[in-house]
């Protein structure tokens, strides 16, 4: 290729001549640095269907009159949402599912944040047990603990109540939060938080006027990822709350997928409901999420 | 890995003793008060009921036969690996499962990771898009495939009169399609989940290494093979080593797409567990075949990491 005449130009560095080097190394360099456009756009514009029709068909579903067969959802109704949002009870399960994001949201971030700072600002004697406990649990299946857990909460007696629920995703959420923030909280300068103390600042103090609101990409990822889990959790949800009434949507999607004949329009606009809240959040969050990862779990 | 780099890192607080005045808790207490929330949350409701797998593990526990139960010693672990068939084929389809999920997911994401780290005209958008399915749950997915695989509505319709009457029938009752339906759906929603980890990684990419290779004469394939991968080493083997485990336990999305059917030809190993204890109430034999699956996965872990020499060996 072109290339090997272009690093003389470009360290000897001569001046345009009539043959205009210094331009076509400018082209050439642009060349290097991005991919041609089809190369990008093919291969997007393949996956983008992929990602897209599936949510466009379910959208599709929901909207468009049962029995009408047509590609774009023309005349549309809302029967299929009011339908599931009173005769289906999603109205309910909604309620529920937002309860048990964001109380877990809540709970997650603040325990989290608490052990993060211990393990990024201080040594202690079972600082290395604890990581690797921290570590060890990522690979314990909440799926496979249902018994167990079922049996812890039926002792504690909070079987059939949201709580229940919110305690098992939080813990689940921990480690991987934990270690998040803790990665997060050693990127900011001890130095920092010290000089505040100078000032007089407590430790608490200091933490929140310096620390916290540095770390607001990092407890966006963390609250984000507690809210979106828990939302789309099933199986906690499905073996500990039994009453109808406390039910979830995950579980109410359930309900509608093995129904003896399925209710294709239902089960779509139950789909729509369900996505709604994640989606929104994803969106505004997707630009932290990157970041988040990046500076948190990889470099872990 | 992680421990070592936090311990030699962390600053140290309680220093000179002659540092500035501390308020209220003692700094020798403050970090266990600090960490004593998750870690009490963690013995509770991860550690007691691990231990209580393994201990019932060697009881026999069924509600419906309480006559039977009491210790059992071996007998449970005797049973899966003598008499149970069932383990066996579930086994292998859990190791099937992961190993085509993973590998096509690490394949997809990898390329969607590259793709979306370019410059272009609407990449925030295309990024948002093509990373939304991250968000959504293993019950949704289902939803939504059952949608496209209905053999009366779905898109497997439009095949059919398009004169490809052959993929036309229900694609998830058919024994022949499937798995390879169940991976598609499954594709759909795990793909995004590696790409973004990628990405997240490729951006970390000094762009002087690329400059320095372009400046040596090296081609856009030898910069990938020779900068972008093994850059990206560690986050592909994190990325990997938590989604194997996550597809392995992962029963969402099998249990609600498939039901583990027909015939049980999509049942892994969690599902197969799920049943037992669930439906069957076999508490203990549940708890042993849980503790195989503890094992088999904790061995498989060490073993990759060990093979992909997690973390370099210049350690």
């Amino acid at each position: 290729m072109a290339v090997t005449d272009k690093p003389q130009a470009a360290h000897t560095g001569t001046p345009a001549g009539p043959g205009g080097t210094p331009a076509r190394t400018r082209k050439e360099r642009r060349a290097w640095d991005e991919a041609p456009r089809w190369q990008i756009y093919l291969p997007l514009g393949v996956y983008l269907v992929f990602t897209l029709v599936p949510f466009y068909w379910m959208i599709l579903f929901a909207l468009r009159p049962a029995g009408t067969t047509g590609m774009l959802p023309w005349p549309i109704t809302l029967d299929h949402f009011e339908k599931v949002w009173t005769e289906r009870s999603f109205g309910v399960f909604f309620q529920n599912s937002l309860i048990v994001g964001v109380v877990t949201l809540f709970m997650t971030t603040l325990v989290s944040l608490a052990g993060g700072y211990a393990l990024a600002r201080f040594n202690f004697r079972i600082k290395r047990g604890f990581m690797l406990a921290l570590l060890c649990s990522q690979f314990v299946p909440g799926a496979l603990l249902l018994v167990p857990l079922f049996k812890v909460f039926a002792g504690i007696q909070m079987i059939n109540s949201l709580g229940s629920v919110i305690i098992a995703e939080t813990v689940f959420q921990l480690p991987l939060s934990m270690i998040l923030l803790s990665n997060f909280i050693k990127n900011v300068p001890y130095s920092l938080e010290e000089a505040a103390w100078v000032d007089g600042c407590g430790r608490f103090r200091a933490f929140c006027a310096i620390v916290l609101p540095m770390l607001r990409p990092g407890l966006v990822a963390v609250g984000s990822f507690a809210f979106v889990h828990s939302w789309n959790h099933f199986l906690f949800a499905l073996m500990f709350l039994s009453k109808q009434d406390l039910q979830t949507i995950p579980v109410g999607l359930n309900t509608l997928l093995s129904a003896d004949s399925v209710d294709l329009g239902a089960l779509a606009a139950g789909g729509v409901i369900a996505a709604l809240p994640v989606v929104i959040v994803f969106a505004f969050i997707q630009k932290y999420l990157v970041t988040g990862f990046s500076a948190g779990a990889v470099k872990g | 890995m992680a421990t070592t780099t936090a311990v030699a890192k962390a600053p140290r607080p309680e220093g000179p003793p002659n540092a500035r005045k501390r308020r209220s808790a003692t700094p020798k207490k403050l970090p266990y008060l600090l960490i004593a929330p998750a870690g009490l949350l963690m013995l509770g409701f991860i550690a007691y009921p691990v231990l209580n797998v393994f201990y019932t593990a060697f009881q026999n526990e069924n509600p419906t036969k309480p006559w039977r139960n009491g210790f059992a010693g071996w007998d449970n672990f005797t049973r899966i690996f003598t008499e149970d068939d069932q383990f066996w084929s579930t086994l292998a389809f859990s190791g099937k499962w992961v190993v085509v999920e993973v590998g096509l997911q690490l394949l997809f994401g990898l390329a969607l990771a590259l793709i979306v780290n370019q410059t272009f005209v609407g990449r925030a958008l295309s990024r948002a898009m093509v990373f939304s399915p991250w968000a959504v749950s293993g019950v949704l997915t289902s939803a939504i495939w059952v949608l496209l695989y209905n053999s009366q509505t779905g898109i497997t319709r439009y095949l059919a009169d398009m004169g490809l009457a052959e993929y036309g029938s229900s694609w998830l009752s058919d024994p022949n399609t499937v798995f390879s339906a169940a991976v598609v759906a499954d594709l759909w929603r795990g793909v995004p989940f590696f790409a973004i980890l990628i990405l997240a990684d490729l951006q970390t990419v000094s762009k002087d290494l690329y400059e320095a290779a372009e400046v040596d004469g090296a081609s856009r394939l030898q910069q990938f093979f020779h900068i972008t991968l093994p850059h990206l080493k560690d986050a592909i083997v994190l990325a990997t080593l938590l989604r194997m485990v996550w597809e392995f336990n992962n029963v969402d999305l099998l249990y609600t797409l498939t039901g583990g059917g027909p015939a049980g030809q999509t049942t892994t190993l969690p599902l197969y567990i799920a049943n037992i204890s669930v439906d069957a109430h076999d508490f203990g034999y549940a708890s042993a075949l849980t503790t195989v699956a503890f094992v088999i996965l904790l061995f498989c872990s060490i073993l990759y990491l060990r093979l992909s020499k997690f973390g370099g060996d210049d350690k």
